[in-house]
C-alpha cells in the first residue's frame, strides 16, 4: 500500500492522449469521443464454447507459437515467484516466447495499453496503483474466467479447478455475477502481536473486547503503547472497525454494507461496535503520532516493541522481514469479541487477494488462462509460499515439506480454527469512492476530531450518495 | 537564394510544428473532447454527455475545497517566495556594507548562493522523503525531535504537522517556498548583476540608504524578471501535484487528512485513475488550463510597466 511513486500529471495525459491519437487514427475529435474505434471484434465471444474442457493437457487450445506477456505487480510478494511459473509454462510450450514484466505502477504502465486495445495476456493487478477491477469489468476489458474454473485441475484431472479453491476465492473474483479475476494470495486480516513481548510480560492474547481493553491498560502501565496503526493510510484501522461490525452484526449486515444499503448504518450493531472501538482513542491507547505514520514507520515502531498490537493483513510478515527481530515470534489475533456477537471469536476476515486477470483484448487469451491454471498446482503454490511467505488460494496448497515463518504458521492455525467462519468485505473492490469516504472518516475519528456518531453519519451519507451514482 | 527562402524556412519549421501540434495541441484538444463524455478511462467506450461534468463540478464540495487550496497557494506562494528571494538576492549582491569598496554583497555571498540554490537540485522524490522525515508525527521526526528537546511539544502529544488539518497546507507551502527560493534568488541575482554599478554609486553619493536603493533602483530595474517569476510560481501553485501527492496522508495521491490538502491536481488524478471517472477528471484539467491561462494573462497585464533601458 501507498508506495510513493511519483507522477507527473502532464506525463500521464500525454501518454493517454498520445495513445488515443493512435487509436483514433485520423478521425475527428468527436469521433474520438464517441469512441467507436476500440477493438470491435469481441474476443470474449469465444467463451466456454470455444474450449475443449475435457482435454486435461491443453483445455484452452494454446498454440505453441503464440507468445505470452506476463505483467506482475512488484510489491510485497516481489516478482521472482512468477519466473518459476513462467518456467512451468515454457516447459509445456517451449515455442512460446514469454515476456516477463514487473512494476509497482500498474495503472501508469497499463492504462494506456488497455486504451490502445493491446494489454498483456496475464496481469497481477494489485497495489496502490492498481487498475480498479470494477472499472475494467464495466468497460468489458476482462475475460470471463468461467472456463478456467471448469477446466481440469492439473494435479488431479478428475477434479475441476473450482473444486480446489479456498472458500471466498470465487466470490472475490466476481464482479456483477461473473468471475473476472483469480485472487491468488490467501490473506487473513486481524491484529498482530509479538509472542516474545507477551511471554516476557506474562500477557495472554485476549478473546473478548473487554479483555482487550483491560490488557491495553496493563500494557500502557508498562510504558508501551497498546495499539499502533498505519494512520497515514486509514485503510488498516478500517479493517478493525469493519471486522468488529461484521462479527457483531453478522454476514447479513456485511452484505448490506457491501451493497451500499444506507439503512444498514442504522443497525444497532454498528453503534455498539463504534462505541466499544472508540475506547482505544478515548483512553489514549494509541502510539503517539501513529495517526500520521506510514505503514513502514508504524510497523517498524511495532517491531521495536514500541507498540503491542497493530492491524494488518498477513502480508505483514513478508513486508517486515528486514526489521523484525529474529526472536520476535510474530502472532496473529482475530478481532476480539463483543457481547452478543453473531459470529464466534474464531471468525476472521479471510480472502483471496492479489487479483490476476486476463484482459479480453489480450493477444493470447488461451495462454493467459493456461498460465493461471498452472499457478493452481501444488508445485506453484509451494514455490509461492516459500518465496513470498504467504498462502495461496489453492486448498491444502502447502505441503508439509514447506517451512513456514511464525506469523504465516499462526495464520494456518487461525484458518483451521475458523473453519467455515470466514468473511470478507467486497466494498473496497466494488465501491472505490465509498471506501475513500470511509477511510477519511476513520482518519478523523482516530484523531478524535469527530465522534463515533458522526462517523456513522458520514458512512451513511456516503452510502446514500454512491448508491445512486 | 531568394527563390528558395520559403521552402527553406518551411522545411525547417515543418517537423517542430508537427511535433508541437501532435504532442501538445492535439492532446489539449482531446482533453476538451473527453471532458464532454462519461469516459471511464479504461476503454474506448464512452457517451457524449455535454456539459454535465462541468455542472457536476459546481456542486462538488471536494472540488470546491481543492480550488480554494489552489487559490491560497496561488496568492501566497509567489508573494512569499519572491519577497524572500528578492531580499536574499539584494543582500548577496548590493546589500553589503558600502564603505570604501563600492557596491558589494554581504561577506561570503558566493557560499550562500550555493547553499540557497541547493534545494533546487534535489528531485521532488528526494524532497518528499526528506520532508517526510522532518514532518514525521512521532518523536523520531526531525521537527518533533527538536520541539520536544526544546520543551515546546511532548513525546505523548507530538505535533501532527501533515496530519493536522489546520497545519497541512502551511507545511506544504513551507516546502514549496523552501525548494523554490534558491532558483529565484539566482534568477534575481543574475539580473541585478546586469544593473550598472554607476547607478548605485550615484545613489550612494546622493546619500541613499540600503532600503532606498532597493525600492528606488533595484526593484524598478528588476521588474521584468519579477514578472516572469510570478508567472512561473503561479503555474507551480496551480499544479504542486508531485509534492502534495507524495507527502500528505491518504492512499491515493494524498490530499488528506479528509481533503484538507486536496488540490485540483490530486483530485483529478484520483478521479482519473482510481474512481474510473476520466471524463470528469478531464473537465477538471480543462478548468486548470483556463485558470492558468487567465491568471497568466492577467498577471502579465497587471504588472506591465514601461521598460527601462540601461
Amino acid at each position: 500500500m501507498g508506495s510513493a511513486t511519483e507522477y507527473n500529471r502532464r506525463d500521464i495525459f500525454k501518454r493517454a492522449a498520445g495513445v488515443a491519437v493512435l487509436a483514433a487514427g485520423g478521425g475527428s475529435l468527436l469521433a474520438a469521443c464517441a469512441g467507436g474505434t476500440g477493438g470491435s471484434s469481441d474476443k470474449g465471444s469465444k467463451g466456454a464454447g470455444g474450449y475443449n474442457l475435457t482435454d486435461a493437457k491443453n483445455p484452452f487450445g494454446v498454440k505453441d507459437a503464440d507468445g505470452l506477456e506476463v505483467f506482475i505487480f512488484d510489491g510485497g510478494y516481489g516478482n521472482e515467484y512468477a519466473k518459476a511459473f513462467e518456467a512451468m509454462y515454457s516447459k509445456q510450450f517451449p515455442g512460446a516466447k514469454v515476456n516477463h514484466q514487473a512494476d509497482k505502477d500498474v495503472t501508469g504502465k497499463l492504462q494506456p495499453r488497455f486504451n490502445a486495445g493491446s494489454p498483456p495476456d496475464v496481469i497481477d493487478d494489485s497495489g496502490a496503483k492498481q487498475m480498479k477491477l470494477d472499472v475494467l469489468a464495466d468497460s468489458n476489458q476482462l475475460t470471463d474466467l468461467a472456463p478456467l474454473l471448469d477446466a481440469p485441475y492439473l494435479d488431479d484431472p478428475t477434479k475441476k479447478v473450482r473444486d480446489v479453491l479456498m472458500p471466498g476465492t470465487i466470490e472475490s473474483g466476481t464482479v456483477k455475477g461473473k468471475v473476472y479475476n483469480l485472487s491468488y494470495v490467501y490473506t487473513v486480516f486481524g491484529f498482530w502481536y509479538s509472542g516474545k513481548l507477551f511471554k516476557d510480560n506474562g500477557w495472554t492474547a485476549p478473546k473478548t473486547w473487554a479483555e482487550f481493553i483491560d490488557l491495553c491498560g496493563q500494557i500502557k502501565a508498562k510504558g508501551i503503547a497498546p495499539v499502533a496503526h498505519q494512520g497515514k493510510y486509514p485503510y488498516y484501522i478500517n479493517v478493525v472497525m469493519m471486522d468488529m461490525i461484521a462479527k457483531q452484526g453478522g454476514l447479513d449486515l456485511m452484505k448490506r454494507i457491501d451493497a451500499l444499503d444506507a439503512t444498514a448504518w442504522d443497525d444497532p450493531a454498528i453503534k455498539t461496535v463504534l462505541d466499544a472501538f472508540f475506547q482505544i482513542v478515548d483512553k489514549d491507547f494509541l502510539l503517539p503520532g501513529t495517526n500520521g505514520m506510514t505503514h513502514t514507520e508504524s510497523q517498524t515502531a511495532w517491531n521495536q516493541y514500541k507498540a503491542a498490537f497493530i492491524p494488518s493483513g498477513s502480508w505483514l510478515e513478508n513486508e517486515q522481514l528486514a526489521t523484525t527481530p529474529a526472536d520476535f515470534d510474530m502472532k496473529f489475533l482475530p478481532m476480539p469479541s463483543l457481547p452478543g456477537d453473531k459470529l464466534p471469536f474464531e471468525a476472521i476476515r479471510a480472502g483471496a487477494g492479489e487479483p490476476f486477470i486476463v484482459p479480453a483484448k489480450a493477444k493470447n487469451v488461451a495462454g493467459g488462462l493456461e498460465f493461471l491454471r498452472k499457478m493452481l498446482t501444488k508445485e506453484a503454490s509451494g514455490k509461492f509460499a516459500q518465496t513470498a511467505n504467504s498462502l495461496t488460494c489453492l486448498k491444502d496448497g502447502v505441503g508439509p515439506e514447506v517451512q513456514l515463518k511464525p506469523g504465516t504458521a499462526s495464520t494456518v492455525v487461525a484458518l483451521k480454527a475458523a473453519g467455515a467462519n470466514t468473511f470478507n468485505f467486497q466494498y473496497p473492490n466494488t465501491a472505490s469512492k465509498f471506501d475513500e469516504d470511509l477511510q477519511n472518516a476513520s482518519g478523523e475519528l482516530m484523531a478524535k476530531r469527530i465522534t463515533p456518531a458522526e462517523w456513522i453519519k458520514r458512512a451513511k451519507e456516503s452510502a446514500t450518495k454512491n448508491k445512486t451514482a | 537564394m531568394r527563390h528558395g527562402k520559403y521552402p527553406f524556412i518551411v522545411g525547417f519549421l515543418f517537423l517542430p510544428i508537427v511535433l508541437y501540434v501532435g504532442l501538445v495541441l492535439w492532446p489539449y484538444a482531446q482533453t476538451f473532447g473527453y471532458s464532454l463524455t462519461d469516459w471511464s478511462g479504461a476503454s474506448q467506450d464512452m457517451n457524449f454527455i455535454g456539459l454535465d461534468n462541468y455542472t457536476r463540478l459546481l456542486d462538488d464540495e471536494v472540488f470546491g475545497t481543492a480550488l480554494w487550496h489552489n487559490l491560497l497557494l496561488l496568492v501566497l506562494l509567489p508573494i512569499v517566495t519572491i519577497l524572500i528571494a528578492l531580499f536574499f538576492a539584494f543582500m548577496l549582491n548590493v546589500g553589503g556594507k558600502g564603505g570604501t569598496g563600492g557596491i558589494q554583497g554581504v561577506k561570503g555571498a558566493g557560499f550562500y548562493k550555493v547553499v540557497f540554490f541547493f534545494p533546487q537540485v534535489l528531485s521532488i522524490a528526494i524532497l518528499a522523503v526528506l520532508w517526510g522525515a522532518v514532518y514525521r508525527t512521532d518523536q523520531s521526526g526531525l521537527a518533533n525531535g527538536i520541539l520536544i528537546k526544546l520543551g515546546l511539544s511532548s513525546v505523548n502529544d507530538p505535533v501532527q504537522f501533515l496530519s493536522d488539518p489546520d497545519m497541512v497546507m502551511w507545511c506544504v507551502l513551507a516546502v514549496l517556498v523552501w525548494s523554490g527560493v534558491g532558483f529565484y534568488l539566482v534568477l534575481f541575482s543574475a539580473s541585478m548583476q546586469s544593473i550598472p554599478k554607476d547607478i548605485y554609486e550615484a545613489a550612494l553619493l546622493d546619500g541613499a540608504k540600503r532600503g532606498q536603493t532597493f525600492f528606488k533602483i533595484t526593484l524598478p530595474l528588476l521588474w521584468e524578471t519579477v514578472q516572469t517569476a510570478w508567472v512561473y510560481l503561479a503555474i507551480v501553485a496551480m499544479d504542486a501535484f508531485a509534492l502534495v501527492s507524495s507527502i500528505t496522508p491518504g492512499a491515493y495521491f494524498g490530499g488528506g487528512p479528509d481533503h484538507h490538502s486536496e488540490l485540483i491536481s490530486t483530485y483529478l488524478m484520483r478521479s482519473f485513475l482510481r474512481n474510473g471517472e476520466a471524463g470528469y477528471a478531464c473537465s477538471m484539467g480543462v478548468v486548470i488550463f483556463f485558470f492558468t491561462l487567465i491568471l497568466t494573462v492577467v498577471s502579465l497585464w497587471a504588472t506591465k510597466r514601461d521598460k527601462i533601458e540601461y
